[in-house]
């Protein structure tokens, strides 16, 4: 992901089309959206008025006034094209992501089956809900909908950019289908459950490109803060004009509209909207699908975390990792037993006995005969077992201990003493016993090893340092459970619980007053996806979990969870700094400004031009280049996101105070200085 | 020096003492005055029919505007018919109308800005009546205000506490008990406290000199205590009736320090007795600490500044060993008027025990500075108030930077708040920015300006900081006591108390209605070092950027002028 988000920063394209798209963006109607930079705007206009007409408001006839002005107004326009084009270029870059998604949705045909069973061709755009499609193979489906009848291979790579093609069929968690996807192999027919256009493709379009973008809560109320601030700094300026007038201070309109758009907080007024986009398009990138902002700002404040044990804290199928016979049968008699009991068994778990007894040397010279004679019994839930029945040989069976015991104690066996131990054994290290007989007499006992996702330990730390508490969810048994809670080092866990379980625990967590994230993909995960602040649906699940959750992984990673946290956070943190390193700024501004500008009625003034700037119009100047060039210096910052790594609160505001509030205050001091080293000369040549 | 500090020494465990008292008069907990003073009250409710029946806090806001318009209406007909009534031994005549209107918003707001000589101006029905009874009742208004605020900010319910309640209770319980201590005290220092009329004396250069009396001591103390700040006499405490000597000048200086300061220590209490007792909550020193900070910032530069002296004074030929002593008082001295002038403007009391017009420039602005920031403890709880936007304000900010949506106790600060904390941060400078603005364009407004150039701009942004603030103290030096002036400054009164107040309270009543989050140590620490550290950085940044400008023309320029 790292190297695709690098790759991808800018390219010429991009560039191209925001440096355009600045322009248009310069259209009062647009720009009114962000009144920061409205105001902004409005200054440029009237300095360029000023600029044509000096003496329009009798500024003192300064025939110096014009190019003064011609140079402030510049400068005023430069600054609102910087803040468009921060806008433009995340924008552009969410629309380069979608491009071949838009590809897919063109111009699709669909075989539209009517209640008298005969086929129409309909375009895609003309269905409606409810109408029922037939799709072939090599055919693209052409919206959402659910598998009523048939069974075929669908390619997602368009959606989910995994090339293997998933089974669909009528039922289960496989039923539902997404437009834009492409089957592969046989038929299905579709019952269509969503408008035109507003297709899932649609939806996602619609959320990345930014057009349907709404201002998050967070945003908004930062927003409510900036506006603020900028109608402050408008009467601050506004009544010092009648005050200097008084005074008989003399001072140009364009002066006091460059110290007006200096004050308000123009750098994060101009990055405020490009954060927001940038922010749902590392989301989208980790292949995540925000359904709205919100959600992603929600996951900054996640107190808990809930997590399926299966497939998110260990992998999800289980490896055999030994073979424990009882008292009185030989290592190999088991291993042989063990082999043969899953050589028909097509399961992870199967795999992993084949592999581990293999490693062991098992006798494997007869397999190919065996496979081809034996009959295979496969795993219910009602026997719990699976095995098979050699032709003229033992029966060999694997499966639960209290099945295996009850079905070997119906059939007259004596039970080993030592099996109970080795069972619990097991159990107690985390794993799942699997006990192993051959025509009823147990042999032993498999230990089905949960292996723990590497490098989550760490984490889970982590995660705790930043004040997120985990917890696993697992229908083992509570010693099992135990033993890889603790293994994976979660906060707490949830020992056989059920699906309703979940929703009661997430109802808890709130009473406490956490927000709280989760996990899930059945449609049993609905209803607790749906109470949970964020519900993260697996895309691999059903439409109903789709539905109910406010973020959608299409790479079916549950882990992932912990990522889409900690971008919420970087979103939050990249606005909060820099609006303080924006408001910092102002300090180095004024003592550039408000010595110059009084600097001429006051001579005594000058002591307090600490940056020992060149003259009062340099000063000005200056301050006012720093402000615009600031915003584009900052873009990579916007759109990335502020540095983050998981760190106790205290640590991290420290640190962002460090670099976003004393670096806003020394920073400006610095680049206005060095701009003023560069202008000065140039405005002395031009006689200003 | 040593004289400031031991007064501060002092100050710490009296303000720890009386907030815990006042957290428990707030929050209805047993006090040592409980066995007299319960009955009191239920004599004050059966006679007033008041129903101690918990408010919301829209009900509570309406009782405090419709009691105190009542008392405007009231205090309005006796100033403008005072000549007539009883208890006039002096014959005063009756108030004006626009300077009636100013004077009653002055005091219903706890502002205490005075355009008239309380000696030559009112009656003494009217200085007990409308005067010394309002100062009660603004000081315990703000107080009830400050109470449903805090409340609201640590409950989880909007209906709680009732005003009629809150008030009776304050003043029957702090306010009455203190004052009367701090009033004897004054008596026996030398402050008159009588009904008769003045006296003539017969001066040693034989001319004969009125002595004006009256009921001084009772005015005095609660004109402290509840950070009024209106002086019996139009020369307040500089006047040694007023004022007579050290004792009584740091008495007042404690009187004022005392409940401001108290109502931080309730809050902290408040919010850490959600747990456990303590000395003094967390979260009520980081705000005590936080402004206590820019307290000694402006303590610390307006002594220097005064001991310092002026330039113009010493080219004049005149020695300044004590530092700048034009137009202060022989008996206090650079070190005593200076400490007063910082409490007057930070506590937003407003009494003064020296001229503030001619303080040295830099000491000047240090006044006006308090009083344009109004968070440095600011009067009777609603400086706290003021303070809490601020703190708000910082939360947002500190929030987001450590990637979190603000919260602040457990309640989410959102939009809607965020809206309302904005306009309550914009009104203040908004108000003083605007009509200083105006004054200084129309003819009505400068006409009152009696200085040229930067001292002049200081006189006009004084007095509007002043009326805003509430606070009260005069630049002097102004004309004020013209139409213009009159209403210009009690409309600035009148928006400064009560559109604060209103949305102050609605914020408190939004908070206490959000569902609450638990704090974790995900969650931003509201009460360590470092949050006061960003809090005084935000004030900072928030006050000095709003109002340097203006004070660069003033104060500033006048500094610079003076000492080239």
């Amino acid at each position: 992901m790292e190297t695709a988000s690098k790759k991808s920063f800018i390219t010429r394209d991009i560039l191209k089309s925001s440096i355009i798209g600045a322009f248009k963006k310069l259209n009062p109607v647009f720009m009114i959206k962000n009144p920061v930079m409205f105001v902004v705007e409005i200054g440029f206009i009237f300095v360029l008025v000023l600029t044509f007409f000096p003496n329009m408001l009798d500024d003192g006839g300064d025939r110096h006034a014009r190019l003064y002005n011609a140079i402030v107004a510049s400068i005023l326009l430069v600054t609102i094209l910087f803040a468009n084009f921060a806008e433009a270029i995340a924008e552009g870059r969410g629309k380069a992501q979608v491009q071949t998604l838009k590809k897919t949705k063109t111009s699709t045909e669909a075989r539209m089956l009517l209640a008298d069973g005969t086929l129409v061709m309909k375009q895609a755009e003309e269905l409606k809900k409810g109408d029922i499609v037939l799709v072939r193979a090599g055919e693209i489906i052409p919206n959402d909908g659910e598998v009523i009848e048939g069974i075929a291979t669908v390619d997602e790579s368009a959606i989910t950019g995994e090339s293997a093609p998933v089974v669909k069929e009528r039922g289960g968690d496989f039923s539902s289908v997404t437009g834009g996807t492409t089957v592969t192999s046989d038929w299905l027919k579709i019952e269509i459950t969503s408008l035109p256009g507003e297709s899932f493709l649609d939806k996602m379009i619609a959320l990345i490109e930014g057009a349907s973008r709404k201002r998050t809560p967070n945003e908004i109320a930062l927003n409510t803060l900036l506006v603020s601030l900028t109608i402050i700094f408008l009467l601050v300026v506004v009544t010092l004009y009648p005050m200097t007038t008084y005074l008989h201070v003399d001072i140009p309109i364009a002066t006091l509209i460059a110290l007006i758009v200096c004050l308000i907080p123009t750098t994060i007024g101009g990055l405020l909207s490009a954060i927001g986009i940038a922010g749902m398009d590392r989301v989208t990138q980790f292949n995540v699908i925000a359904m709205s902002g919100k959600a992603v700002e929600a996951c900054g404040d996640v107190d808990t975390l809930i997590l399926d044990k299966t497939g998110t804290i260990t992998y999800g199928n289980r490896q055999a990792s030994e073979f424990s016979p009882v008292q009185g049968v030989a290592s190999e008699t088991l291993i042989r037993a063990a082999w043969l009991s899953s050589l028909t068994d097509d399961t992870p778990e199967g795999k992993s006995i084949l592999s581990l007894a293999r490693t062991l040397n098992v006798n494997d010279a007869d397999e190919k005969t065996i496979t081809e004679t034996s009959k295979h019994i496969s795993f219910t839930a009602q026997t719990r077992m699976s095995g098979l029945d050699m032709k003229n040989g033992p029966e060999i069976r694997k499966g639960a201990y209290d099945s295996m015991k009850n079905r070997s104690i119906a059939a007259g066996q004596v039970i080993p003493k030592d099996l109970e131990g080795l069972v619990n054994r097991v159990s107690s290290l985390g794993g799942t016993p699997l006990v192993v007989t051959e025509d009823d007499k147990i042999l032993g006992v498999i230990y089905l090893k949960d292996v723990v996702k590497s490098g989550l330990k760490e984490r889970f730390e982590q995660l705790r340092a930043m004040g997120i508490k985990t917890i696993m969810c697992t229908g083992d048994n509570p010693l099992t459970a135990a033993t890889i809670a603790k293994e994976a080092g979660v906060d707490s866990f949830v020992a056989e619980s059920k699906p309703e379980d979940k929703i009661n625990l997430i109802k808890a967590e709130q009473a406490l007053g956490k927000i709280v994230a989760m996990t899930g993909d059945g449609t049993n995960d609905a209803p607790a996806l749906a109470q949970a602040n964020v519900g993260l649906a697996m895309n691999s699940g059903t439409n109903a979990a789709k539905e109910a959750a406010n973020m959608v992984d299409l790479d079916s990673n549950p882990t992932k969870i912990i990522e889409v946290v900690e971008i919420g956070k970087q979103l939050l943190m990249t606005r909060g700094a820099l609006t303080t390193f924006s408001i910092a700024n102002d300090v180095a501004k004024y003592f550039a400004i408000i010595p110059a500008m009084l600097m001429v009625a006051v001579p005594e003034m000058s002591a307090l031009n600490v940056m020992q700037l060149n003259s009062p119009t340099s000063a000005i100047i200056s301050a006012l280049l720093f402000n615009a060039i600031i915003i584009p210096l900052l873009i990579p910052i916007a759109l990335k996101g502020v540095h983050y790594k998981p760190m106790s609160t205290e640590k991290l505001l420290k640190r962002n105070l460090l670099h976003f509030g004393l670096g806003g205050v020394i920073a400006p001091f610095i680049g206005i200085k060095l701009l003023d080293l560069m202008t000065g000369p140039i405005l002395t040549m031009m006689g200003l | 020096m040593w004289q400031i500090a031991l007064v501060l020494l002092v100050y710490l465990p009296l303000v720890i003492g009386i907030g815990h008292y006042l957290y428990h008069v707030t929050m209805q907990k047993k006090t040592w005055l409980d066995p007299v003073m319960d009955r009191i009250d239920t004599i004050i409710f059966k006679f007033s029919g008041v129903k101690r029946v918990d408010m919301t806090g829209k009900q509570y806001v309406l009782a405090l505007i419709l009691s105190n318009a009542i008392m405007v209406f009231i205090g309005y007909v006796i100033l403008r018919i005072q000549s007539v009534l009883s208890f006039n031994p002096n014959d005063i005549g009756n108030m004006e109308a626009t300077l009636s209107f100013n004077t009653i918003v002055s005091f219903i707001t706890n502002t205490n800005l005075q355009h008239y000589s309380g000696e030559s101006g009112l009656s003494y029905l009217a200085q007990m009546l409308v005067i010394t009874f309002m100062m009660f009742t603004s000081a315990a208004t703000g107080y009830a205000a400050c109470m449903a605020f805090c409340r609201r900010l640590v409950a989880k319910t909007d209906t709680l506490g009732n005003f009629f309640v809150d008030i009776v209770r304050v003043t029957t319980r702090i306010l009455l008990p203190i004052s009367f201590i701090v009033a004897m005290i004054l008596v026996v220092q030398g402050t008159p406290q009588t009904f008769n009329a003045n006296e003539t004396a017969q001066t040693i250069e034989g001319k004969m000199q009125d002595i004006a009396l009256g009921p001084v001591a009772s005015l005095e103390s609660i004109k402290h205590v509840g950070t009024n700040g209106g002086g019996y006499y139009g020369a307040n405490s500089t006047t040694p009736f007023e004022n007579p000597t050290v004792i009584s000048n740091i008495v007042e200086i404690l009187s004022m320090m005392l409940l401001p300061g108290a109502c931080v220590v309730a809050f902290g209490l408040m919010v850490a007795s959600r747990r456990k007792k303590v000395l003094f909550g967390k979260q009520g020193m980081v705000i005590f600490a936080g402004m206590g900070i820019l307290f000694l910032i402006g303590l610390v530069t307006c002594y220097m500044a005064e001991r310092a002296g002026n330039p113009i004074i010493d080219t004049l030929g005149i020695t300044q060993d004590l530092g700048s002593m034009e137009g202060k008082e022989m008996r206090f001295g650079v070190a005593q008027s200076a400490l007063f002038t910082v409490v007057t403007t930070a506590f937003t009391t407003g009494t003064v025990n020296n001229m503030h017009d001619t303080l040295t420039p830099l000491g000047g602005m240090v006044a006006m500075f308090n009083m344009m920031l109004n968070v440095v403890f600011g009067g009777k709880g609603v400086g706290l108030m003021n303070m809490m936007m601020y703190v708000l304000l910082t939360i947002f900010i500190a929030c987001l930077m450590i990637g979190r949506t603000p919260q602040f106790l457990g309640k989410k600060i959102e939009e809607k708040e965020m809206k309302l904390i904005a306009l309550c941060i914009l009104i203040h400078p908004a108000i003083i920015l605007v009509f200083s603005a105006i004054a200084v364009t129309t003819v009505a407004g400068i006409a009152g300006i009696t200085n040229p150039g930067a001292h002049g701009l200081s006189q006009v942004l004084y007095e509007y900081a002043s009326s805003s603030a509430n606070n009260g103290s005069g630049f002097e030096g102004l004309a004020d006591n013209s139409t213009y002036w009159n209403v210009t400054t009690g409309l600035a009164m009148f928006f400064g108390r009560y559109l604060a107040i209103i949305i102050q309270l609605t914020i408190a009543s939004l908070l206490a209605t959000k569902l609450w989050h638990s704090e974790t140590v995900g969650t931003l620490k509201t009460d360590n070092a470092m949050f006061t550290f960003m809090l005084v950085a935000v004030v900072l940044m928030i006050g000095a950027l709003t109002f340097l400008p203006a004070l660069a023309l003033g104060p500033i320029t006048e500094h610079l002028q003076i000492r080239s």
